[in-house]
């Protein structure tokens, strides 16, 4: 296990703050898209927010990965990000949760008042 | 063109710099020397006759006779790799990771898990039978086995259980994504034969570019 430490020790995040499940987090995502031009193709990075409750988070050194669940017109939608993925520009806490279990997959079947999650303090 | 021998370390992702997350094997290069040359006057190939690995603390006579003889350390075990025209190496040399380059495609061979006796539906993937409605005994067994009086035989190389797993195979094509010739690792797009900590052998790939 030493070696595969040592590789992927230089690609860990360190910039990415203390959340948990049940938390709300704010995730800014480096989108690229391709613009034609009379160049050609030009390259264009541009940020991308996607706001929800992190439902699940999953430990595995570089491989960690995190859900977010948000309600977008009416419909559920949740995106799994790698956690330490370059193309995240940051994660913000935007509101802490009080849950009393790890994986929220219970909330893709309430909506509304049902869903809510209790605020934690600390 | 000559390869080495290195030691499966396990797989891991790394992130590409257009952020995708690449699927790695790290293999870790083990101590790899060049113990003896074949040529073709002699043997009718050229190749060269690799020693890995830290020699055992019991050794045969005749293993340590061999490495005596060409007045070499003894080593764990030997293989051989055969060379292209014009390539060339020396009795002692030692190879590293850096006989590979990132972006160049590589064989890797190496010995599969071995499965044990393994039925149709493990060793060759076969769609076994229905899991309900009425199905008795015959959820994973392989149906028929050909045809009735006429030829009155089951033909040979029929598909059947058996003994899978724990054979040589060998991977073509995987790319080079790192090379670290400090810590003698290579990283490998995709997986790679055997168990973690199995030997391997790591080649130039022989077709491709």
């Amino acid at each position: 296990m030493r070696a595969l430490d040592d590789v992927t020790r230089d690609q860990l995040r360190d910039d990415i703050p203390e959340f948990r499940e049940g938390d709300t987090v704010r995730v800014n995502v480096r989108v690229v898209d391709f613009k034609e031009t009379k160049k050609g193709l030009e390259r264009r990075e541009r940020l991308q927010a996607f706001e929800g409750v992190v439902i699940a988070r999953h430990n595995n050194g570089i491989s960690s990965t995190f859900t977010v669940r948000k309600i977008s017109n009416g419909v559920g939608v949740e995106r799994v990000f790698p956690l330490h993925s370059p193309m995240l520009e940051s994660i913000k806490l935007v509101r802490r949760g009080r849950v009393r279990r790890a994986k929220l997959y219970y909330l893709r079947a309430l909506r509304g008042k049902a869903a809510r999650i209790r605020e934690r303090r600390v | 063109m000559a390869g080495l021998i290195a030691r499966k370390a396990g797989m891991t992702q790394i992130f590409a710099e257009d952020g995708a997350a690449v699927p790695v094997t790290v293999l870790q290069v083990e101590p790899c020397r060049v113990i003896a040359l074949r040529t073709a006057e002699k043997d009718g190939y050229d190749a060269i006759q690799v020693g890995y690995g830290k020699a055992p603390r019991k050794q045969s006579r005749a293993e340590q006779g061999h490495f005596a003889r060409q007045g070499q350390e003894p080593m764990r075990g030997l293989r051989e790799f055969r060379l292209n025209e014009g390539e060339s190496f020396e009795i002692g040399q030692e190879l590293t990771a850096e006989l590979f380059q990132p972006g160049q495609k590589v064989d890797v061979s190496g010995t599969s898990k071995g499965r044990g006796f393994a039925g149709v539906m493990k060793r060759y993937n076969f769609g076994g039978g229905r899991a309900s409605h009425g199905a008795e005994k015959v959820h994973r067994q392989m149906g028929s086995t050909g045809q009735c009086q006429d030829p009155g035989r089951v033909f040979p190389g029929k598909k059947m259980p058996g003994h899978y797993g724990a054979a040589r195979v060998t991977v073509q094509n995987l790319e080079v994504v790192r090379v670290d010739a400090e810590a003698g690792r290579i990283l490998v797009r995709g997986a790679v034969p055997g168990s973690r900590n199995g030997l391997v052998e790591v080649r130039p790939a022989v077709k491709g570019a």
